[in-house]
């Protein structure tokens, strides 16, 4: 049986992150990729998908965005290119084509079981990423037979969906980028809208996420926030990449055509049925998005910067029309496709350890799993807001190793 | 986004709400989620004509049978337009005002949380409906309310999104709100 002190699951910028960090305190381990280095990022995703966050702020440790063009957003091979550039600079001990299936507690270790057969260690980090599942609510099943039902990890561009008019369940970044595409390629959208972040692309000249790094936000703990797992049940902010840093909202959307109605709430004979909370919501997600400018403007205020931005700004309210529609005959508006962009959640199915919570989350106190010697990492703000960022692995990583060299220390102690 | 700014309540500030025990509840029942498991009850008996007396009591609830000292009567009629005699309220009214107490509950337990002061709080509503649909005249015509304008007038020591935010929040932890925009399963049974 192979072994090494430390197995990290997953070759993504959560994994390479931890391994530069472990290679820096000589601490033997490999990296398990079930297929190749940012496999998610290469076999998961649509075609138009860009990065949320821009070029400059894909920092890894020892390593960064070097191109020409730091305030752009990556496609997907920009990605993919990106992190396995960063595998080969680091020389990170990577095992490709190894998918693990199962992981369990053995002699104060861990024995997993993978396609390439049995491995064990000491210490395990699960960096297999935040997002291996679509989810899809139950009322689902109540879809026609003639519906094609679909989720963001399925789809690809508009000309691949089957004849007719889509919807698209949840207006987060997935179900707003593919409204926007899927309404341009000419069918009509009708988009059901839940709870949502409203966030303008840009503010006062600068990107959006260049305004949250600055101001902390990006660096705030989940040992200071309040409700931490309301933090993490935050939907992602309603955002695109594009070259020309456009803004996606809801009115956007809305003047290019797509529908909008409330959050699906009943699907029977046919019919969609819509709550009437839409009104609410967009009013919840327009005061939510003016705090954070104001905290914004208080921060450029506080440090005297005033002069150097233009003056603040305020988007127009969410208009959603005067009345939505409550319900939806499907066939009588010609829908063919149903995409669920209702949110994702990890893969794990192959951890036969009793870690998890009612919920079958993963039980952990910022990335340290309740089990000996078990970590993960890339979860929604696990361990501070970025924790799910490319640009926040790198200090998740240093935590979480110096903790684990320091376990490892104690022991040989 | 939400910020890292506190939510603990200010010891000036009192609407009346006991924020403590309502957040103490919270964390117990996240523990020990099949406590959370209510149910509410009413029995209603017809008086004549359309005038009929509801009377509420006791409730399940934190796994237990939970009773109170006094039951409670609520009436409903319908007004002399519909050829009754107007005793009390008619149902439909009864559920704005359920939907108001609601969302005025709500705002003055958030604005606690929140540590904001009321000093008043108003509410008015307004709902649209065409009758041809109770009547059975038109078969395309609902039943029920078309529309619902709840409108707030709040006195407060707080900025007017602070305010709103207090409104929004409430309609989002609301039951009857959710009750009235959300579809429920109905059984209703006889003898």
């Amino acid at each position: 049986m192979k072994y090494a002190t430390t197995i990290i699951i997953g070759a993504g910028q959560s994994g390479l992150a931890m391994s530069r960090h472990l290679t820096a305190h000589s601490i033997d381990h490999v990296v398990l990729e079930r297929g190749e280095v940012a496999n998610s990022w290469r076999t998961e995703r649509w075609d138009s998908l860009r990065l949320l966050t821009p070029n400059w702020q894909s920092r890894l440790p020892g390593y960064a965005y070097a191109g020409d063009d730091p305030d752009g957003f990556m496609t997907m091979p920009d990605v993919v290119h990106f992190l396995q550039e960063y595998a080969d600079v680091s020389a990170a001990p990577i095992v490709t084509g190894t998918r693990v299936r199962r992981v369990r507690q053995d002699d104060g270790g861990y024995e997993l079981s993978t396609s390439q057969g049995p491995w064990r260690c000491r210490k395990l980090v699960i960096a297999s990423g935040a997002c291996n599942l679509a989810m899809i609510p139950s009322l689902a099943t109540g879809l026609p037979a003639n519906v094609a039902s679909l989720t963001p990890m399925q789809y690809r561009r508009p000309d691949l969906l089957p004849d007719g008019n889509v919807m698209i369940v949840g207006a987060s970044a997935s179900g707003m980028q593919l409204a926007r595409e899927i309404q341009a390629s000419g069918r009509h959208v009708v988009l059901s809208v839940g709870e949502h972040v409203r966030m303008p692309r840009t503010y006062r000249g600068q990107d959006i996420q260049w305004w949250m790094d600055a101001i902390g936000a990006m660096d705030v703990r989940y040992d200071a926030m309040e409700d931490i797992e309301r933090a993490r049940r935050l939907p992602s902010l309603q955002l695109i990449g594009t070259p020309e840093r456009v803004t996606i909202d809801l009115n956007s959307l809305r003047k290019a055509g797509v529908e909008l109605v409330g959050r699906v709430v009943g699907l029977r004979d046919g019919k969609a049925q819509f709550s009437g909370s839409l009104a609410n919501l967009c009013a919840l997600a327009d005061l939510k998005m003016n705090r954070l400018l104001a905290s914004i403007d208080d921060w450029v205020n506080a440090n005297g910067f005033a002069e150097r931005f233009p003056a603040p700004c305020r988007h127009a309210p969410t208009d959603v029309g005067p009345e939505t529609k409550l319900g939806l005959d499907l066939t009588a508006a010609g829908i063919g496709t149903v995409i669920w962009a209702t949110g994702y959640r990890p893969d794990y199915s192959w951890l036969d350890v009793p870690v998890f919570d009612r919920k079958g989350r993963i039980r952990h106190d910022g990335g340290v799993v309740a089990a000996q010697g078990m970590y993960v990492m890339g979860l929604p703000f696990m361990r501070r807001r970025k924790s799910s960022f490319i640009d926040g692995a790198g200090d998740d990583a240093a935590d979480l190793a110096a903790h684990l060299n320091h376990s490892l220390a104690r022991a040989a102690a | 986004m939400t910020t890292a700014r506190s939510m603990s309540t200010e010891t000036n500030v009192d609407n009346g709400v006991n924020v403590t025990a309502l957040l103490g509840a919270r964390d117990a029942l996240e523990k020990a989620p099949e406590a959370a498991q209510f149910k509410w009850r009413a029995g209603c008996e017809w008086l004549g004509g359309t005038h009929s007396r509801s009377t509420i009591g006791s409730f399940f609830g934190l796994g237990a049978e939970q009773s109170r000292d006094k039951t409670f009567k609520v009436e409903a009629d319908h007004p002399q337009v519909f050829a009754a005699e107007d005793n009390a309220p008619t149902p439909v009214e009864l559920v704005l005002s359920g939907l108001a107490s609601c969302l005025t509950a709500g705002v003055a337990a958030v604005a606690q949380r929140r540590g904001i002061q009321l000093h008043s709080v108003k509410a008015s509503l307004e709902a649209d409906m065409d009758i041809q649909g109770i009547l059975g005249i038109d078969d395309e015509v609902r039943n029920g309310f078309g529309a619902i304008r709840v409108h707030f007038d709040i006195q407060a020591d707080a900025s007017e999104d602070d305010i709103k935010a207090l409104v929004a929040q409430s309609q989002k932890r609301s039951a009857v709100f959710d009750i009235i925009t959300n579809p429920t399963n109905v059984f209703v049974t006889v003898n």
